[in-house]
């Protein structure tokens, strides 16, 4: 392959650590600005700590900046961080919050440009082009998954296919009678479609596929091998979260020795998730961004909950951009379902509202590579009916309340008073038994 | 005139209603007629006993979700036809059968019928017009 033709923008992503310097620095106090001026929460919080935009000169004075947090968030729902007003934004997102509230995130057009950029440099590192046809499977909607890749194809010149999720069949047939390129979903989906491309008896070497790129959820080397073999591609991995753009905050090369990040767009930092302090290359730790190319939520440093380590050699594809691991694990207990985020105390706020029991247990499983979701219920007193009838209709409640809530659909199973654990101190809330 | 019933809930795991059982028996409850629902992954025990309320205390203690119900029992004649004539009259009147269970009492040419009704108070004018026996807990506890 020509290796001009894997960069989507050589300028920046194989920039020198003195030119990407320079850049971040610049980007950094435009947002420090802006959040000064614009942001109330995040001027309090400078004047706070008796800073002012000015005492940031350059990107190595980003660790006096006080973090943001997944909270600040749904404290000034729904629009309470953006830092432009309603004429300049041009879309709006949104993902789960910890609680009903979701988190909300808008772009200006040149964010949604910057983004987009980021998705289109995730297709070249995949070998795509504008040649291409991309095949987009994410699903779109308030999820930035498949709009992020629809985006970053069309910037690329590429062919965006938004077929979104569900009806494989119908995937598989556009797989075929398309000749899709590059498929774009969740692994799990990923899996699932290439096992129905199995079972309908369809020789996946036929296919014109040849590349995958996936995310939104966590999956190990064992996923992508078999992923790779049932669809017979290769697959690359991207990261993103809404909260910072979407897909395209960084993804891998052909060689998949960590993710790049866009550094020029996110600035990323690691840091010890007890004390704040940064950690050095190749320490496991929390993964903080700081939305450098961002103008409506020019998040600063702003804690993910994902666990990962950074590495800032140059890598041999000839990027600069710094790789991060795949993420190994969260710092809170946030689950990554079917690819949407969820964390127990949504369930938990779901419960209460139906005047239920709080104890509850979730297991989270993988049947025919699909997440499923059980949500186990005990019984009161007031719940209990000696009709079916009424039973199962309080069942089919909670399932649309949950679904409601969450956008999953949940089993949910009844189980006797008090037959849960009680805990004394941190409750066990979650059985996840998907290998990762 | 009606008979109190208890409904038990019970999770689909071995060895529950051996619990149930044991729960009761150790207070001395002596079990008369008993039925089962049955579903994906619970079930009900709906159960006639000579001290309903004391078992139900018994079995919340346990942490056994347990409620009493209101149900209607009738006698029939044990022969063909008696107990399709007494549902034949609920049919007509539009009266929905939650559900029901029978069971045969210790006295010869009997057999017992336990019925749950929404509409309790019709339902118990229209068997008695239509000259069926309906039991009292007395009549149901000495059979």
């Amino acid at each position: 392959m020509d290796k001009q033709a894997t960069y989507y923008e050589p300028a920046y992503e194989c920039a020198s650590r003195e030119v990407l310097h320079y850049m971040q620095s610049e980007a950094l106090r435009r947002l420090v600005k802006a959040n000064y001026e614009h942001v109330p929460l995040m001027r309090r919080r400078m004047d706070e700590m008796g800073l002012e935009p000015g005492d940031i000169e350059s990107i190595d004075d980003i660790v006096k900046l006080p973090f943001t947090v997944k909270n600040d968030l749904r404290d000034t729902y729904p629009f309470g961080m953006f830092a432009v007003g309603k004429e300049d934004l041009v879309r709006i997102h949104a993902s789960s919050g910890t609680t009903g509230k979701q988190t909300v995130v808008g772009y200006t057009a040149g964010d949604i440009h910057n983004w987009s950029r980021g998705a289109a440099r995730a297709i070249v590192a995949a070998g795509g082009s504008k040649e291409d046809l991309i095949h987009i499977s994410y699903g779109y909607g308030l999820f930035t998954g498949g709009m992020g890749l629809h985006y970053g194809a069309e910037l690329l010149g590429a062919t965006a296919l938004p077929v979104s999720t569900g009806n494989t069949k119908r995937q598989v047939q556009i797989l075929q009678d398309y000749q899709s390129d590059i498929l774009c979903c969740t692994p799990s989906y990923a899996l699932h479609i290439g096992e129905t491309i199995r079972d309908m008896g369809i020789d996946a070497q036929t296919l014109k596929l040849r590349a995958g790129i996936f995310g939104a959820e966590p999956w190990s080397d064992q996923m992508r091998k078999e992923i790779e073999k049932l669809l017979a591609i290769k697959a690359y991995d991207i990261y993103g979260l809404s909260e910072i753009a979407g897909p395209g905050v960084a993804s891998e090369c052909y060689l998949q020795q960590g993710l790049h990040i866009n550094e020029d767009l996110f600035y990323p930092e690691v840091i010890d998730p007890s004390t704040g302090e940064p950690l050095p290359d190749g320490v496991y730790g929390e993964l903080v961004f700081t939305c450098i190319g961002k103008e409506a939520l020019p998040l600063l440093r702003y804690r993910t909950r994902d666990i990962c380590m950074l590495n800032h050699s140059t890598c041999e594809c000839g990027r600069t951009l710094v790789r991060m691991s795949k993420p190994k694990g969260r710092t809170d207990d946030m689950l990554i379902i079917r690819g949407i985020n969820v964390f127990p105390s949504q369930i938990e706020s779901v419960l209460l509202e139906l005047g239920l029991d709080p104890n509850y247990l979730i297991i989270v499983d993988r049947k025919n590579n699909l997440d499923t979701m059980e949500v186990q219920v005990e019984l009161t007193d007031e719940m209990f009916s000696d009709t079916v009838r009424d039973m199962q209709s309080m069942k089919a409640r909670i399932a649309a309340a949950l679904q409601s809530t969450l956008n999953i659909s949940a089993e949910i199973k009844l189980l006797e008073p008090k037959s849960l654990p009680r805990f004394e101190g941190k409750a066990v809330r979650v059985k996840d038994n998907r290998a990762f | 005139m009606t008979i109190q019933q208890i409904s038990v809930f019970v999770e689909n795991k071995p060895g529950r209603m051996a619990a149930i059982t044991a729960v009761l028996a150790a207070a001395g409850i002596d079990i008369r007629a008993l039925s089962l629902a049955d579903t994906n992954d619970f079930g009900i025990l709906r159960m006639i006993v000579d001290k309903p309320q004391q078992a139900v205390e018994c079995l919340k203690k346990a942490n056994i979700a347990a409620s009493l119900t209101e149900v209607i029992g009738l006698g029939i004649t044990d022969k063909p036809g008696e107990f399709s004539k007494a549902l034949e009259k609920l049919g007509a009147a539009g009266i929905d059968v939650e559900y029901m269970y029978a069971f045969i009492g210790r006295d010869a040419g009997k057999a017992f019928v336990i019925l749950r009704v929404k509409e309790i108070e019709r339902s118990l004018e229209i068997l008695k017009a239509g000259g069926v026996t309906i039991l009292d807990a007395k009549q149901v506890q000495s059979m």
